[in-house]
């Protein structure tokens, strides 16, 4: 295992008014094998970064402990780690052109100048920036000065390589190709890398495992299939893309949804009795042809052209629900509003209501990731 | 019709923009400023501006320059070879490099504590800094007095060691000190709070240890700001007078300033000498002024 992240935990300094700090987080393990590309996902204030922060010693945790490639680091400082690491504002050296920056990891290791020059040549090549190593930071466009964080990072070879939210602070067309590169950049180095991101879709392209995070403590770790298909939280399910939230009763074997309290179309409950939260992902949402059996007829109320798919507002049981009808080759959707449907749901999950699902609705919402 | 002189917000042909167009009511009549009221308005407050900036800066220092050269270029030399001109312009030269040390060291401490530390007490010891501002140069002369005069309350351990502060060259350094203490720290404080920690954390995380974050990236990304203090203080240095005045007793050849030294010559009716070493000073304040312009420049740049 490249990293083991050990019951890590951190308190926050109370801030004026309060009796103690935040929690920011709370005894987190899990482990990241030997050249794998992992993402850290969560929403904002999650304590992911503080995560991060701390893998890299930028932060001390009050319990627990970081190994590195088997090596306790927990008490080594900072720049005995060994360990690369990319910021969301780049934090270049504004003092200094390109080629320094690139080459300052290795002139602090005191490398023989025709080896740093080869190095930085090697990567001004792989960033393609090639004719830009005299330029400086402040003559950079955004995503130009993140590549050259991310060379000034890799030059001395860390072990590990880790991100903070770096792609944050740019556009959405950059930010995506950035990712790419990364994961590019991964497939030839292997470097084991940790990338901290709130953009759920950014971290099921490139990563190969992520640990989901919210409010401090992991909710779930794995493959971005797993995570979207089988979330095992509440908050993973509401969190990870985009879900119908349905609440409802369960009562001998059906789940009765919405104010007309109709049995959901085409799902057997595992839950006996009490009230349950359904969710569905819009995909999921199956359209038949004619009523069916255990199809519910519903009316669609609006619907949306989002270029390569269309979205779907259907009411049914007295709820309003997404469904996606994606563009097939040659066939347009010929949908309109008013027109009446037989829906029934495909692939679900079903988890007991309580306190905890109104709270995380409440979390999302005011997060503004759910509406 | 063109103005000469171009104030900031317009441009040279143009008028100011019309403060109406940013949400106020417009005035009685109308966006005025395009008219010729509006207009003359703005010369005669530039023609009050220039008639300001004549009088009391450039008047007396054409002043200057024509009674130097009054009594001949000769005779302002030879005043400026005695060599109690030489040992006064020595001993404001060696004060000011002293002062300049030891505040750009203790300066950039203190800046660096201020900026990166939290503790109870901070915005205290931050007022406390600009101290030297707000009192008087007189006033802070004769403070040094009753601390280090012979039976001041430190004064007189260093009078039992045989060292002699006040009325000597010591007090003067003392007193430099004092006046141009805020400046290194004033400046820095802003620019490092302003950089932000995360350059020095990306240099640790590269592998740098503390030493080398502070030369390599630290120092670096403030240099301009390091610069801009240091030449505020060597200015101040260069020209304190009431402080020296009052510490130093100004004795002729032993703790006499280049701005005391124009002072005796002054009340000696030596005019020539007075004359003389003042517009030395003025040149070198010319020049610190360009050198500072320069930096600003240099910071604006670089902010960008």
């Amino acid at each position: 295992m490249a990293i083991v992240v050990s019951n890590i935990s951190k308190r926050f300094p109370p801030a004026r008014g309060e009796e103690r700090g935040l929690l920011a987080v709370d005894n987190v393990s899990f482990t990241v094998p030997q050249g794998h590309l992992v993402a850290l996902l969560g929403p904002s204030g999650s304590g992911k970064s503080t995560i991060l922060r701390i893998i890299a010693g930028l932060e001390e945790p009050d319990t627990g402990e970081i190994l590195l490639e088997g090596d306790v680091t927990t008490a080594s400082p900072v720049h005995q780690r060994g360990v690369g690491f990319v910021f969301q504002h780049y934090a270049l050296f504004k003092h200094a052109n390109v080629r320094k920056n690139i080459a300052f990891g290795l002139e602090v290791r005191k490398w023989p100048r025709r080896e740093i020059q080869k190095r930085v040549d090697e990567l001004l090549e792989l960033i393609q920036l090639q004719g830009y190593a005299d330029r400086y930071p402040s003559q950079l466009s955004g995503g130009q000065r993140q590549r050259v964080a991310l060379a000034r990072a890799l030059a001395p070879r860390p072990r590990v390589l880790l991100l903070d939210e770096p792609f944050g602070a740019l556009d959405a067309k950059v930010r995506r190709n950035l990712a790419t590169q990364l994961r590019q950049l991964h497939s030839e180095f292997h470097t084991t890398t940790v990338f901290v991101t709130h953009d759920q879709e950014e971290a099921i392209e490139i990563s190969d495992e992520i640990v989901v995070i919210n409010r401090g403590r992991v909710e779930q770790i794995g493959s971005a299939q797993e995570i979207y298909d089988r979330p095992c939280s509440k908050f993973v399910a509401s969190f990870i893309g985009n879900v119908n939230v349905i609440e409802g009763t369960a009562e001998r074997g059906k789940i009765l949804i919405g104010p007309d309290r109709l049995p959901a179309p085409g799902l057997q409950s595992t839950v006996s009795a009490g009230e349950v939260v359904l969710l569905v992902r819009p995909e999921d949402v199956e359209i038949a042809g004619g009523p069916e059996h255990s199809t519910l007829e519903g009316v669609i109320r609006d619907v949306r052209y989002r270029g390569d798919r269309y979205e779907q507002e259907i009411e049914v049981a007295g709820l309003l629900i997404r469904a996606i009808e994606v563009k097939s080759r040659g066939h347009e959707s010929n949908r309109s509003a008013g027109e009446k449907v037989h829906i029934r749901f495909g692939r679900h999950t079903i988890f007991e209501a309580d306190q905890d699902h109104a709270a995380i609705r409440a979390q999302l919402q005011s997060l503004g990731y759910i509406e | 019709m063109s103005s000469a002189v171009s104030m900031s917000g317009s441009g040279v042909n143009g008028s100011p923009q019309p403060r109406a167009a940013r949400g106020a009511p417009p005035t009685r009549r109308g966006f005025t400023s395009a008219s010729r009221e509006g207009r003359w308005g703005t010369r005669i407050l530039l023609g009050v501006v220039i008639v300001w900036f004549a009088v009391l800066i450039l008047a007396p220092i054409a002043a200057l320059v024509w009674g130097t050269c009054d009594a001949g270029l000769g005779a302002a030399l030879a005043a400026l070879r005695t060599p109690t001109a030489r040992e006064a312009f020595n001993l404001t030269i060696g004060v000011t490099i002293a002062a300049v040390l030891i505040n750009t060291f203790f300066g950039v401490v203190l800046a660096l504590v201020l900026a990166r530390q939290r503790f109870g007490g901070k915005l205290l010891l931050e007022g406390l800094i600009d101290l030297p501002f707000s009192v008087s140069p007189v006033v802070a002369g004769f403070m040094f007095i009753i601390l280090f005069g012979p039976q001041g309350w430190l004064g007189r351990w260093f009078e039992a060691g045989g060292i002699r502060v006040v009325f000597a060259v010591p007090g003067i350094v003392l007193a430099t000190i004092f006046v141009t203490l805020p400046f290194v720290t004033r400046e820095l404080v802003p620019v490092l709070r302003e950089c932000g920690l995360e350059q020095e954390e990306a240099a640790r995380t590269l592998g740098a240890n503390g030493w080398q974050t502070f030369w390599r990236v630290t120092v670096p990304s403030v240099r301009w700001g390091l610069g801009y203090g240091i030449t505020l203080t060597v200015a101040r240095a260069l020209g304190e007078f009431g402080a020296v005045l009052v510490v130093s007793g100004s004795i002729i050849g032993k703790t006499q300033t280049a701005t005391l030294f124009i002072h005796q010559e002054f009340t000696d009716f030596h005019y020539e000498g007075a004359f003389a070493a003042s517009l030395v000073l003025a040149v070198v304040s010319f020049c610190l002024l360009v050198a500072m312009e320069l930096i600003q420049k240099r910071m604006q740049q670089e902010r960008s």
